[in-house]
């Protein structure tokens, strides 16, 4: 890449991803807790993908009982520091809350629980939950994401004895990879890996299923295999010039953002994120804060058909990005290195049964855009030959089919959640999946 | 490992939370459900003679926009029958064998319709009895309930007659509507029963609509007294609780009741020497599922305190109790602001100024008040305190060194000895002496 962005001080790095939520003082937790109505059989939890008794655990935040508070939590949701950070509450609990119909401000549910979760944290974990003594049965679990971590806590709990093998060196998964600096950092998803250990989970890092160790081995080792793997590579464009160097994928540039020194983080001046989902979003706010002088968003169809969520769109709105909507990549032009990229107008044709209208291109309205660097964020590709290998498993439009009430596939021994059974979905849908699919497998394993 | 099971006169419960007579205790399937919550006891809802209830009985007050901050009520004894509430007793007892159930009775002052009753309520199985002296409306008119309770003598009759016959333990629920409440407790003692619960509703008006003028809650344009419940009630239950736990002649298990909402309460009332708690409002509020945080947070304080056993904490903070003469008037705190703390509100300033003794100031910095304290002129009445909205803001500090005592009577005891006589001339020279300025 030619043109890279002037680096910036660490003062200004840390200002710029400072974080967006800050976390409650003591009194000012206590404040919002009291305002809850104690709802029965609330909204709020209702809206939650966990369904955490949320009215429940505000209510013992404002009797002092935190670590009570702290059960309520976590007997539903195993990620829930990751939860409170990362989940679009606006859309789920807050935007449940019904103060919001009663015309005041939704109680700030995901703050509360970060509140109850890093106090938690902070106490060193005192026990709170007991294990059901050994049954003698082994899990494998693949990938030690939020899908992956929820199945093992839930399995070793119930007497399991649990292996979770994750390929890279630091477990986490996408918690700890793929969650933008001002959500939330990477302790934070190292911390849950840790509760989930403290249950006699076995984390095994750095073990590449399928390359390190025979898939067919694990299945033959283990009563039961559970797929948390995710997805695979970013879904590529597909126009010319996409070899050309300052094309990165958005996964690779968000995971760069969150493990490696901010000022070691290449990015151009001007910078193109390709898509408009909430990734992307992630993708150019990220660009913008290390210090990058102009981002845009560049998206084929129109602003209401795009999958972010109201307030990352209104949060990179504030970061300054600039969105061009019916607007399509053709080509990246520059001969080693990004200089351009060429586009064409788009137009909105009928909604499809989805409502998203289609868009087709405008002829003769090319034009090029100067930019050092294109950022791809249109999705990603499933992991498709890892899956194509495990007898029995059917695929069904790029997701692992599975059976909704028993999470089992095609294959009875082998149970999946998270983002390959749903194509990419948030991180408490995933921490959802591995709960039901720990229930599964128990169920399986004990008929 | 910590233990809640407790023992109120022979009446064993696993966790010291019972529900109060009341609604939530009408029928077999609340008290079931109650217990699945995590209940450790219920008082079943009083059995009684046949009555009927009004529409219209309850009425909430309401505090800056806190909802039920009390509540008051004209409900009667039960409306159902006492035959079946007998054998939904007897059902939900077999059910749950490991939790308390106690039968609250309250008839007509003979003794042939009490043994009668209290035999019937034995024959059910349940653990205990609660004899209801409390109800301060309706059934008083009818001779019963407050009308019992306010007079000892009665009391003591009546719970005779139960005591006599009673195979089980008797507890005596007493109404709060009365001056001295040791005299019902000590009269329940000397009619032997095995403890006391306390305190039943407080006679109340709890409002008046503006709009129609009628008494709330209205009964079709009447109204009346009834009975008050709630977090409202707590200080003055804690008070009467206390009163019958250190009266020497009293000495028997305690059921305290009285504005209980969570484990914190729970923990003051057995802190001034409860065995169980009852609650009422607080579930009629939100439900049995309350009972999960009071396990908790009881379970979680004692083990963060090293205890294991309620025997261990209850009545811990009886001995504190003695009366204003027995306290040390050079006991000495004075109020300092956190000012990194301080939002500029102003309330300590406008209540010391204009409610208490002026001893805080107000200079211009930075655009907004800076509040100072005079410590020299402050008295330490922890007013400011109280008021200021940010917590741990304002703290009252000790600055005497604690080396030196004079209580008001060791103080009336030295004049006298020294054949002074009490004037405001001699008292001030005293506080002279000691540093302490009126002004
Ligand atoms: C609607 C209502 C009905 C009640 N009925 C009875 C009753 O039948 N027998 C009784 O002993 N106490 C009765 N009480 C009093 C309660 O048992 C309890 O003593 C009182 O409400 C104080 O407790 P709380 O502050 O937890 O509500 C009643 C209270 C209310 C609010
Ligand atoms: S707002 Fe509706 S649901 Fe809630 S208490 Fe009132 S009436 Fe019931
Ligand atoms: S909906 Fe809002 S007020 Fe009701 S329980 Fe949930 S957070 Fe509390």
């Amino acid at each position: 890449m030619e043109n890279i962005a002037s680096k910036l001080t660490q003062e200004q790095y840390e200002k710029n991803f400072k974080e967006l939520h800050p976390p409650f003082s003591y009194g000012a937790a206590l404040a919002e807790a009291s305002r809850c109505l104690y709802c029965y059989d609330s909204p709020c939890m209702k809206a939650c993908p966990t369904h955490i008794d949320i009215s429940q655990f505000i209510k013992k935040i404002s009797t002092d009982n935190l670590l009570g508070s702290a059960k309520t939590i976590l007997k539903s949701n195993w990620v829930a520091l990751t939860c409170a950070k990362a989940c679009p509450v606006a859309v789920l609990c807050e935007g449940a809350c019904v103060l919001n119909e009663k015309g005041d401000k939704p109680i700030e549910i995901g703050r509360l629980q970060r509140y109850v979760i890093d106090n938690y944290f902070a106490k060193e974990m005192p026990p709170l939950f007991t294990k059901k003594p050994s049954n003698g049965k082994s899990v494998a679990i693949i990938g030690s994401g939020p899908a992956g971590l929820s199945c093992s806590a839930e399995l070793a709990l119930l007497g399991y004895n649990v292996t979770v093998f994750e390929s890279s060196d630091i477990p986490g998964g996408l918690n700890t990879w793929g969650i933008a600096p001002y959500k939330m950092r990477k302790e934070d998803a190292l911390k849950e890996v840790e509760l989930v250990k403290t249950f006699g989970v076995n984390v095994k890092t750095g073990v590449n299923v399928g390359i390190d160790i025979l898939f067919n081995d694990l299945y033959k080792a283990f009563d039961a295999v559970f797929l948390g793997i995710g997805l695979g590579e970013s879904r590529a464009l597909s126009v010319n010039g996409e070899e050309l160097s300052g094309v990165v994928s958005a996964l690779d540039f968000i995971e760069q953002v969150k493990t490696e020194e901010w000022s070691s983080v290449a990015v151009g001046k001007r910078v193109a994120i390709i898509g408009a989902g909430n990734t992307s979003i992630d993708a150019a706010t990220e660009a913008k804060r290390l210090g990058a002088e102009e981002v845009m968003v560049i998206y084929r169809r129109s602003s209401q058909d795009m999958s972010a969520y109201n307030f990352e769109f209104d949060l990179a709105k504030k970061d300054g990005i600039i969105f061009h909507f019916l607007t399509a990549p053709k080509k990246i032009v520059g001969k080693n290195f990004v200089e351009g990229i060429e586009c064409i107008r788009m137009e909105p044709g009928e909604p499809d049964s989805k409502g998203k209208r289609r868009a087709f291109p405008v002829p003769g309205t090319e034009f090029v855009i100067p930019v050092d660097m294109v950022i791809k964020a249109i999705g990603q590709e499933a992991q498709n030959e890892f899956i194509a290998s495990i007898p029995g498993v059917k695929f069904v439009n790029g997701m692992v089919e599975i059976k909704p009430d028993t999470y089992q596939t095609g294959n009875p021994k082998v149970f999946a959640g998270g983002d390959c059974i749903n194509g990419g979905k948030e991180v408490v849908n995933a921490a959802y999946d591995g709960k039901m699919a720990a229930h599964g497998i128990n169920n399986f394993l004990n008929n | 490992m910590v233990d809640l099971s407790i023992n109120c006169g022979g009446i064993k419960s696993p966790n010291p939370f019972w529900l109060a007579s009341a609604p939530p205790t009408n029928s077999a399937y609340q008290n079931c459900k109650a217990f699945e919550a995590g209940w450790g006891g219920v008082v079943w809802k009083t059995l009684s003679h046949p009555i009927m209830n009004v529409s219209s009985r309850l009425g909430g007050f309401d505090y800056s926009g806190q909802k039920l901050a009390g509540l008051n009520n004209i409900e009667l004894t039960t409306d159902r029958s006492v035959d079946i509430n007998l054998k939904e007793i007897k059902e939900t007892k077999k059910l749950w064998p490991d939790r308390a159930i106690i039968v609250s009775l309250m008839v007509e002052s003979k003794r042939e319709t009490w043994h009668d009753i209290v035999k019937k309520a034995i024959d059910t199985g349940a653990d205990g009895i609660e004899l209801n002296y409390g109800c301060p409306h309706g059934m008083s008119e009818r001779g019963m309930g407050a009308a019992v309770g306010q007079v000892p003598e009665y009391c003591q009759m009546i719970t005779e007659w139960v005591t006599e016959i009673s195979t089980i333990p008797v507890l005596v629920k007493l109404t709060p509507n009365v001056t001295n409440i040791q005299m019902p407790a000590r009269a329940a003692k000397a009619a032997k029963a095995q403890g006391v619960s306390l305190i039943n509703t407080i006679n109340s008006i709890v409002g008046i609509d503006l709009d129609t003028l009628q008494i709330i809650p209205s009964v079709a344009g009447k109204g009346g007294h009834g009975g008050f419940a709630g977090p409202a009630v707590k200080p003055i239950a804690l008070h009467m609780v206390s009163q019958v736990a250190i009266d020497p002649e009293f000495n028997l298990p305690i059921s305290g009741i009285g504005g209980i909402s969570t484990w914190k309460d729970a923990l003051e009332f057995i802190l001034l020497g409860a065995t169980s708690v009852q609650v009422c409002t607080a579930v009629m509020h939100h439900g049995f599922r309350i009972v999960e945080d009071m396990i908790e947070g009881l379970t979680n304080w004692m083990s963060s305190k090293g205890y294991s056993k309620l025997d261990q904490i209850r009545g811990k903070s009886l001995p504190q109790i003695d009366s204003f003469g027995n306290l040390n008037l050079l006991f000495k705190t004075v109020a300092r602001i956190d000012q990194s703390k301080c939002i500029h509100c102003n309330l300590c300033y406008i209540a010391c100024e204009d409610g208490a003794h002026q001893c805080i100031d107000l200079t211009p910095e930075n655009g907004h008040n800076k509040t100072v304290i005079r410590e020299k002129d402050c008295v330490g009445c922890n007013l400011c305190s109280i008021v200021c909205p940010v917590p741990e803001c304002i703290s009252m500090v000790r600055t005497d060194d604690g080396t030196s005592e004079k209580t008001w009577n060791n103080l009336v005891q030295d004049f006298r000895n020294d054949g002074k006589e009490l004037t405001w001339e001699s008292l001030a020279e005293f506080q002279k002496g000691h540093g302490i300025e009126i002004h």
